[in-house]
């Protein structure tokens, strides 16, 4: 196996699910806990699909379904935070609705082929020998993950809004105490991480297969869950591990194809064993960096 | 603006007009999309919601099948009512659904071919324990480690559905299938067929044990400490202990008892309507499930009704595909929805509705 | 002395109730001003008009001359009013110098921030590391970050909402020393509080609320703390009677008991030893958060305890769970009403269960006698006076009183022979109080053990025989009541090992 073909590979590999986690880490800083991801990748998955091949243009797919899925998000956050539903029902809810959804409209594309995405080699850094070919010869969108990582970093960091919404967070009462409008900055973190799951469901559509197919996403949504607990919030660990889950993957399609004497099955649900290893292995250690509030309603009494 | 003003208690009046408005809801939502699809709304609704219990040329098929399908949703939604009281979140039913039905067929043809009378009582037991063992490893990780019972149990649905494939194409393939996948066909097995008890009335024993697991549990939950204490746990958790509820033990009893219900389910669908062991006899009944178990507002009977109801869906989902050409996944859409708006109009239960004048916190 | 706040006939009402009915009073400029009351007279919401919090349905406010009607916090900050909560709006993930910033309207940079917090806090005798997480704080260095907050601002009017209730006595000394200097600066503060004798210390006006209705200003200085007792109260409630008798054997004795922090932010429990006799009731002082819940919580068998550390009639039952030890007779209740002693969606029948279900023989072969149940709940209202409509009420809608009065007839209806009970008047009304307090003595002259953890001295030096106080964990030696003043008690609370003493300059 070439390593640099293994290294570019990881890369579109964890795009995905490293969007995905990204978004719904940001949506449990603020204290919510969207269980729905899966449904929204679908509904990204789908819609970027067919606006991409309706348009011709990958750009254009990206962006209708960074909305599409924002949208649905949101008919989450009116449920949770206006009605406040059980955040751990509704997310489900999400999820269900987001398949049917996608089955639903995804129907006339099935086995259609998405419009190729060029290639941007970034000037200069593209050339030089192994590294180049490893880190810089990618699509746009794996650019503008690893640019999203280090924005919600620097957001979360520096910014006063994302000291507000770390606050929110933490204790929703005291937030509010302090005059903070709870479900606005919440309904603002759960739009973001919609957004940023519709993109990764698009990126599995339009990059890493790519064509659609049903329920396409197989469980990376419930993955990207898992690794915002694995980075105990923090966007690095994020990154971290978004790249280590998608070497898992390539690695296991690769035995897969070189025929390893191991059977085609353990192969195949191994990405998920080391998912459930590495919550334990976490859970173990103690889960640290849990915002105060995750999951919990909030409801502004008097 | 709206405002919520929380009531003293939860309405009872709101808890059982709910799920029928989010019925209606549904329905009137569904006709939008119906009509979208270019499809004839009214006639869409009648087809998925009348004409299996009443179509003179259909409903003496589709009426049986009302049983067959709410039996394994009624069965596995009970189950998971009882965790979901505590607070405890098994969404990974369809796992322990899948390794009921693979260990109870296992058990039955390692006997092949005897047709002992104890044999079917053999893999039903089997099927509980395989849909229990799979349940315990998130109640093991949660009480052991802290792990969370979400993840863990959903994980386990894509490796049950990778032993499955695994079943389905080697260990327990049948060696008469001429190397197709899928094991022996338990319909041809006198012994251990699952048929059913009344001819065509859709009743087998899933559907009888579904019938008693809704008795079993209004009777747990109504009137035994064992049901009192899931609830508080669920309502209060440090009330709970303080009452002297050991939290561990509550995880094991639910997440063991959803997963027993969810195996036998497993077992029943397999050695009856379904067969045998194939790569996709489950049909998602351990995430349909879920929504029933909502729906059903987590109370026994309501659970009992709601399955009916999302059975009629299914089947009218499938008569609709039939006579108008609907799409298949508009009826996936359509219970996804039916859970949206129970959970959107939930909010009456629990609160007054103030119009007024005010800011959004 | 000028005006700085005038406030004209505030009303505000809630659904059953009017929280504010017509309140005027002036708070001049460099005057500490105190707002007076009981529980639920209507402070709370008084204060929250003044901060933006909730909007007034009548009545109106002048600052400084100008109309003053905040609609949100950040109005009446930029208005120069700021607020130190009761229960504190701080994160405890967060660090002191994100908390404060998170308090004010356009906060300096980082680094700026931090120099700034060091300023302020040596200018006014308040020392805190603004790099330090709250989390880690005890309650009165964090009542600092608070003030801090506030004072960043340079408000022109201090809200300060029962601020005493979390602090040492030593504590409020250097709090009133940077109250006077801020005072001396012609800062205005309105000081709430339900202490009688810190307002007469303290404070230049009083106005009184009661029942949501000003109901007279004075002087305190100039008046007697009964005065302005009878008007806060307005009628006459039964004091406790006193008791006198022998003591009997030890009921309960716990032995170098230590217990790890039960999560990120709790208390160890270190070495704590006590005993209490039969007929006794021994009080337990301490400020938020220095182990109390802890306590509690080990002798409840929530927490099970290190064989060997806890004894009931002589026999170890530190490895025995909640249920063992109430059948052996050790009782309890914890300090949190909704959540840990009543399951607030729950009726009372089903909360009644809660406890009661072996005692009172309510679970007959693991299933529960449902009329049995109600009827020990009927048994709790009637004895102990609960105000509901019956016992199929869930808990979350009674009145905190109420609900008090509940979950304590729960437990004493149940014969203990010993109870354990944190706060038992928490933010219960006067009338209320006094008769937990009442029931609570007439237990132990029938001859029950009983343990008070409360962090209201008078309580405890109104109730107790022996006195000792929890300081990070650990208790001090118990000491007859009789014996103690003040001062002593104190240093029993700051737990005089390491006594931080701050100074304030000028």
């Amino acid at each position: 196996m070439d390593p640099v073909l293994l290294v570019a590979s990881i890369m579109v590999s964890a795009t995905p699910i490293l969007l995905a986690a990204l978004g719904e880490m940001v949506v449990e800083k603020a204290g919510v806990l969207n269980l729905g991801v899966e449904g929204m990748m679908i509904t990204g998955a789908v819609v970027g699909f067919a606006a991409a091949v309706s348009t011709g243009s990958p750009v254009v797919g990206f962006l209708a379904a960074a909305l599409a899925s924002a949208v649905l998000s949101l008919s989450f956050g009116f449920l949770t935070q206006v009605l406040l539903s059980n955040q751990v029902a509704t997310g489900l809810g999400l999820t269900l609705v987001g398949l049917g959804l996608s089955a639903l409209v995804g129907a006339g594309f099935e086995g259609v082929r998405a419009p190729g995405m060029g290639k941007l080699w970034i000037p200069g850094l593209a050339e030089i020998p192994v590294i180049g070919p490893m880190f810089f010869r990618h699509d746009f969108m794996v650019y503008v993950s690893l640019l999203l990582v280090a924005g919600v970093w620097a957001f979360l960091k520096y910014t006063r809004a994302g000291l507000i919404l770390r606050a929110v967070g933490e204790d929703h009462e005291s937030a509010h105490a302090l005059g903070y409008k709870v479900v606005r900055v919440r309904l603002a973190a759960i739009f973001f991480g919609g957004a940023c799951a519709g993109l990764g469901g698009a990126y599995v559509s339009l990059v890493r297969v790519p064509q659609w197919t049903e329920g396409m996403t197989a469980g990376a949504g419930w993955i990207a869950l898992a690794i915002v607990v694995f980075a105990s919030w923090r966007p690095l660990g994020v990154l971290i591990g978004a790249y280590l889950f998608g070497g898992v993957t390539v690695l296991q399609l690769n035995l897969q194809a070189a025929g390893a004497k191991v059977p085609v099955e353990l192969l195949s649900m191994s990405p998920y064993l080391i998912t459930i290893l590495v919550l334990v292995i976490i859970s173990a250690r103690g889960v640290h960096g849990a915002p105060g509030s995750l999951g919990r309603s909030f409801h502004a009494s008097a | 603006m709206i405002r919520l003003e929380k009531r003293p208690q939860p309405s009872r009046l709101w808890t059982i007009v709910t799920p029928l408005l989010a019925v209606v809801l549904t329905m009137v939502v569904g006709g939008i999309m119906f009509a979208l699809l270019g499809k004839p709304p009214l006639e869409a609704i009648r087809t998925i919601f009348w004409d299996p219990l009443f179509h003179p040329q259909f409903a003496s098929y589709s009426r049986p099948q009302l049983l067959v399908k709410a039996g394994p949703l009624i069965l596995i939604a009970i189950g998971l009512s009882i965790g979901f009281k505590a607070g405890i979140w098994n969404i990974g039913a369809e796992g322990q659904y899948i390794m009921g039905a693979v260990t109870g067929a296992a058990v039955g043809l390692a006997f092949y071919p005897s047709e002992s009378v104890l044999l079917f009582p053999l893999m039903v037991i089997a099927g509980a324990l395989g849909g229990w063992a799979w349940a315990m490893i998130p109640a093991v990780l949660k009480t052991k480690l802290g792990t969370n019972e979400i993840l863990v149990s959903l994980m386990l649905v894509y490796v049950a559905e990778n032993i499955l494939a695994s079943a389905s194409a080697s260990w327990l393939r049948s060696p008469e299938g001429m190397g197709f996948p899928g094991s022996r066909n338990f319909k041809q097995w006198p012994a251990v067929h699952n048929d059913e008890l009344i001819a065509n009335t859709g009743m087998h024993w899933g559907v009888v044990c579904a019938f008693i697991a809704v008795i079993a549990a209004y009777v747990l939950m109504a009137r035994h400490i064992q049901g009192f204490n899931i609830r508080l746990t669920g309502e209060a958790p440090r009330a709970a202990r303080f009452s002297g509820v050991t939290p561990a033990r509550i995880v094991f009893l639910c997440l063991g008892i959803s997963g027993a219900l969810a195996g036998m389910a497993g077992l029943f669908e397999v050695t009856g309507p379904a067969g045998q062991i194939t790569i996709d006899f489950n049909s998602g009944y351990g995430f349909t499930a879920i929504i029933v178990a909502f729906l059903g507002r987590l109370n026994p009977v309501g659970i009992l009704l709601a399955g009916l109801l999302m059975a009629l869906t299914y089947i009218g989902g499938e008569l609709a595909q039939l006579m108008l050409g609907l799409p298949g996944a508009s009826i996936q859409l359509f219970q996804g929805m039916l859970l949206f708006f129970l959970l959107a109009t939930d909010v009456f239960t629990n609160y007054r509705i103030r119009f007024a004048k005010g800011e959004l916190a | 002395m000028a005006t700085l706040l005038s406030i004209r006939g505030l009303t505000k009402a809630y659904p059953g109730v009017v929280a504010n009915d017509d309140v005027s009073f002036d708070i001049g400029k460099g005057e500490i001003h105190a707002l007076l009351g009981e529980n639920g007279a209507g402070k709370s919401t008084l204060v929250k008009m003044i901060f933006g919090l909730v909007k007034p349905d009548a009545g109106e406010m002048a600052l400084d001359g100008a109309a003053y009607a905040p609609a949100k916090p950040s109005d009446a900050r930029r208005s120069g009013v700021a607020m130190v909560f009761q229960h504190f709006s701080l994160f405890e993930a967060l660090d002191v110098a994100e908390n404060v910033a998170l308090g004010m309207e356009n906060p300096p940079r980082p680094r700026d921030l931090a120099r700034q917090i060091r300023e302020v806090s040596e200018t006014y005798g308040l020392p805190l590391d603004p790099t330090r997480t709250v989390g880690t704080l005890s309650a009165g260095e964090r009542q600092r970050v608070e003030i801090i907050r506030c004072l960043l601002q340079n408000p022109r009017l201090l809200i300060m909402d029962e601020p005493t209730s979390v602090l040492t006595p030593q504590e409020v000394d250097i709090l009133f020393q940077t109250l006077n200097k801020l005072r001396a600066e012609g800062t205005s503060i309105l000081y709430i509080s339900h202490k009688l004798e810190e307002i007469r210390a303290l404070c230049d006006e009083a106005t009184i609320l009661r029942l949501g209705k000003n109901v007279g200003t004075c002087t305190p200085r100039e008046v007697t703390a009964r005065q302005m007792a009878e008007l806060m109260v307005g009628s006459s409630f039964n004091a406790p009677e006193a008791r006198a008798g022998e003591k009997g054997e030890v009921l309960l004795r716990t032995d170098k008991l230590s217990l790890p922090a039960p999560g990120a932010f709790g208390t160890p429990l270190r070495e704590v030893s006590l005993e209490v006799r039969a007929g006794e009731v021994l009080g337990i002082a301490g400020v938020a958060g220095n182990g109390q819940d802890e306590l509690l919580m080990a002798l409840s068998g929530e927490r099970l305890a290190p064989a060997g550390t806890i004894f009931f009639k002589g026999q170890d039952v530190s490895r025995l769970g909640p249920i063992g030890r109430r059948d052996a007779g050790l009782l309890s209740g914890p300090e949190e009403r909704l959540g840990h002693a009543a399951a607030p969606n729950m009726s009372l029948t089903e909360n009644a269960v809660l406890t009661g279900a072996r005692r009172e023989g309510l679970v007959q072969g693991g299933f529960i006698d449902w009329g049995k149940s109600k009827a020990f709940a009927e048994k709790v209202i009637e004895r102990f006076d609960v105000r509901t409509p019956g016992p199929g009420t869930a808990a979350r809608a009674l009145s905190g009183g109420n609900l008090q009065k509940f979950v304590v007839g729960r437990e004493i209806l149940q014969s203990p022979d010993v109870f354990v009970v944190n706060q038992p008047t928490w933010g219960v009304d006067a009338a209320a109080a006094a008769a937990i307090r009442q029931a609570l003595l007439d237990l132990a002259a029938k001859g029950a053990a009983i343990i008070v953890i409360s962090q209201d001295l008078d309580e405890l030096m109104e109730i107790s025989d022996r006195f000792a106080a929890l300081n990070e964990g650990r208790l001090s030696p118990a000491r007859a009541v009789a014996e103690l003043d003040i001062e002593k008690i104190g240093l029993m609370m700051g737990g005089a090992h390491d006594m931080e003493v701050a100074h304030v300059d000028g």
